[in-house]
């Protein structure tokens, strides 16, 4: 390396590193340091304010022996198996009629990625009307003439969550949707040439050729909706606001009234210190499998 | 670029003209019917001191308000002044030294030793200074009757609880709900706490929240209470509805028979031209033990750094202990004066009762008084999950109820 070159290699590294170092700070100061910050303050007694006085495990302790708590992550497995599921499956059977060149495309596809312009809170708000017995699906029903039809299931301790999902599909599944659409046309025509040369059938096709050759989509729509998961807090406090009862409340809820109602912050950084673990017991074997594998190849 | 320049002249024109009318923010929860006639009622007072009334409503009820509010305070945007419960809930702030001391000016309005009953100020007094301005009382242990249901199930209107349950099965063959309840977590813990007042009598209530004696807690007084609340849990099985208001119409409408809340509830009853006493009834104590508890509103004012702002702080603690203010904003919220040396001449045949209640002295400290807001919370949890469940059994309540008085706070 020449004098000049190395003088250029290292203002030219200067450079990209000032640039990146408000990115570095913020990352490390935000998000690593309130990290570190929160999980500290959870072995304490803070209430309304953060206090440093030391007491141990004392908030994880009463965080799994609090019925609210344990129903919340219940909530959140049946949401997050049956989102995770229902989505992949729904949203790739949408993309694959939508690429049987159908006519409209266009507008169907419009029609199935609006719900995701419009905010959770306006999801949630729709389908508390939608689903509330007095003005929504049950009066009309009623009034067509069926007296006795009956469907509340926000009212109902056991069917809640499904009207839960049923909002968060409505909203979601246009975007997995339109991903899935995206790597089907990726797929390139000679395939089906070939397929249909071998007298495959279509969905055969589909199942055994296509979705393998589709895994990067499905890692992508993967993280998307596992990400949406997590958080899952607003379309709640729209549509059920945890209720009937205790029946749909979530851990993003939990540490957001232990925060600010119960004004019990120690608590409330127990439980989101909680969420962080089941977080980075997703994501861990993910990213291993995901990036540990690419090194090797 | 002319008409720009011009334009920035006229602003700059009209913000010196405005420049001795201070805008004040005050945020409040107060947005149905009634309680946003009683705002207006404390906005035009305010602005009649030359300042400017910034209404700062929220949306939904103190469960939601709060959080925004104190928020709004710990992270440095602190609003003019708040309406906010009293309670325990303010008093970190006011110990963090993030909220105005107003004694001082109290002591040189003379209106401080006029606040009745004195308990009123006992929550935000700290280290001898007064943090607030309680702008009204609010007694929540009352059962309201709408006289229509009664009617149309031809019964008589109940006396006490009792009867109340007594006439339920009657109510129900007529279509009617026996018991109107929001949904929201708060109104379930309020009906709860009113049941352990008027059921249980205000002396195991003291025991239970002040002393925190687990063993009254798990014993037969308790027990009655937790009875009692299976027995609202059937009557409300049939309410739908969320909002507190909302369960007052369908009382209104003669849709339900009843309904456990406080006496904002008046307010929405007046509103709708009813008179009490003719078109609805009201139970102190459900009847039974006529006791009331005396937490209500008041006003805080945090620490600002402007001076005009402070001025304005000092305008509008002023209005809200003002005499006169006090009787027109009590009589449209429905609410009782928090001085005892004003007379309210149109009170209705209900207020009169409260303040009869409030002039025997037959008072309790709220809940928020008592206890923490997390204590509170548990006990809410505990409540609204008894509530949704018609397998879990008065008994069990009863057991997780005194684990959790025994760790309360």
């Amino acid at each position: 390396m020449s004098k000049v070159a190395f003088r250029r290699w290292r203002l030219g590294n200067a450079s990209a590193l000032a640039a990146s170092i408000p990115m570095v700070l913020t990352a490390l100061v935000v998000y690593l340091g309130c990290t570190l910050w929160t999980i500290g303050y959870s072995f304490t007694n803070s209430r309304l304010l953060p206090n440093a006085e030391w007491t141990g495990l004392s908030q994880y302790r009463r965080l799994w022996t609090t019925r609210r708590w344990l129903i919340s992550i219940e909530n959140l497995a049946i949401y997050g198996a049956m989102m995770l599921v229902l989505s992949l499956v729904l949203g790739f059977v949408l993309a694959a009629m939508l690429d049987r060149k159908i006519r409209f495309e266009n507008t169907f596809r419009a029609i199935f990625l609006y719900p995701y312009a419009l905010s959770f809170i306006v999801t949630g708000l729709v389908w508390q009307w939608l689903l509330n017995p007095e003005f929504g699906i049950q009066r009309f029903v009623r009034e067509l003439g069926l007296a006795d039809f009956s469907f509340d299931p926000l009212y109902s301790p056991q069917l809640v969550l499904i009207g839960v999902i049923a909002a968060a599909l409505w909203h979601g599944i246009g975007l997995v949707m339109c991903l899935m659409l995206a790597g089907l046309r990726g797929i390139d025509e000679d395939i089906w040439k070939a397929t249909r040369v071998d007298g495959i059938s279509t969905w055969k096709t589909y199942l055994f050729i296509i979705l393998p050759m589709m895994r990067n989509v499905f890692v992508t729509a993967l993280v998307l909706i596992t990400s949406g998961i997590i958080k899952l807090y607003d379309l709640i406090i729209a549509q059920t606001g945890g209720g009937p009862g205790l029946s749909s409340e979530v851990p993003a809820k939990y540490v957001f009234d232990y925060l600010f109602q119960s004004q019990n912050l120690g608590q409330a950084f127990a439980a989101s210190t909680m969420m962080l673990v089941a977080v980075t017991f997703v994501i861990i074997p993910w990213a291993i499998l995901e990036f540990g594998g690419k090194k090797r190849a | 670029m002319k008409h720009w320049l011009r334009a920035t002249v006229a602003a700059l024109g009209l913000i010196t003209a405005n420049a001795n009318a201070t805008e004040m923010e005050v945020t409040h929860w107060w947005t149905s019917g009634s309680e946003a006639a009683a705002v207006r009622v404390l906005a035009e007072a305010f602005n009649a001191t030359g300042n400017v009334w910034k209404d700062g409503a929220i949306a939904g009820a103190g469960g939601v308000a709060r959080p925004l509010i104190t928020s709004r305070i710990t992270g440095g945007d602190p609003m003019g002044a708040t309406q906010f419960t009293h309670g325990k809930a303010m008093k970190e702030l006011v110990q963090a030294g993030l909220m105005r001391d107003v004694t001082d000016l109290a002591n040189r309005e003379g209106w401080l030793d006029k606040i009745r009953p004195q308990s009123l100020l006992q929550d935000c007094t700290y280290e001898g200074r007064v943090y607030c301005v309680p702008s009204n009382i609010h007694s929540q242990q009352w059962l309201w009757l709408g006289h229509k249901a009664f009617e149309t199930a031809g019964l008589p209107v109940p006396k006490d609880w009792s009867e109340f349950v007594a006439a339920a099965p009657t109510l129900e063959k007529k279509g009617i709900v026996p018991l109107a309840t929001g949904r929201q977590p708060w109104q379930i813990q309020l009906l709860f706490n009113v049941l352990m007042v008027s059921i249980g009598g205000p002396q195991v209530f003291e025991k239970v929240y002040g002393d925190k004696d687990a063993e009254v807690a798990a014993g037969p007084d308790v027990a009655k209470v937790f009875a009692a609340a299976a027995d609202a849990r059937r009557l409300a099985k049939k309410s739908n509805v969320q909002e507190w208001n909302m369960a007052t119409q369908m009382v209104i409408d003669g849709r339900a028979a009843g309904q456990i809340m406080g006496d904002w509830v008046q307010g929405e009853f007046e509103q709708a031209g009813l008179t009490a006493g003719k078109d609805y009834d009201c139970l102190a104590g459900l009847g039974v033990y006529p006791y009331i508890t005396t937490a209500g509103d008041a006003f805080y004012f945090p620490k600002v750094k402007s001076r005009e702002i402070e001025a304005a702080q000092e305008a509008l603690a002023s209005v809200i202990a003002d005499a006169a203010v006090q009787v027109k904003f009590s009589l449209i919220k429905g609410a009782l004066p928090v001085r005892g040396d004003v007379e309210v001449k149109d009170a209705s045949v209900c207020m009169k009762k409260g303040l009869d209640i409030l002039a025997k002295g037959q008072v309790i400290r709220s809940v928020n008084s008592l206890l923490s807001p997390d204590s509170v919370g548990r006990i809410t949890d505990l409540v609204v999950e008894f509530f949704s469940d018609d397998s879990f059994t008065a008994e069990r309540a009863q057991n997780e109820f005194t684990t959790i008085i025994e760790s309360a706070d």
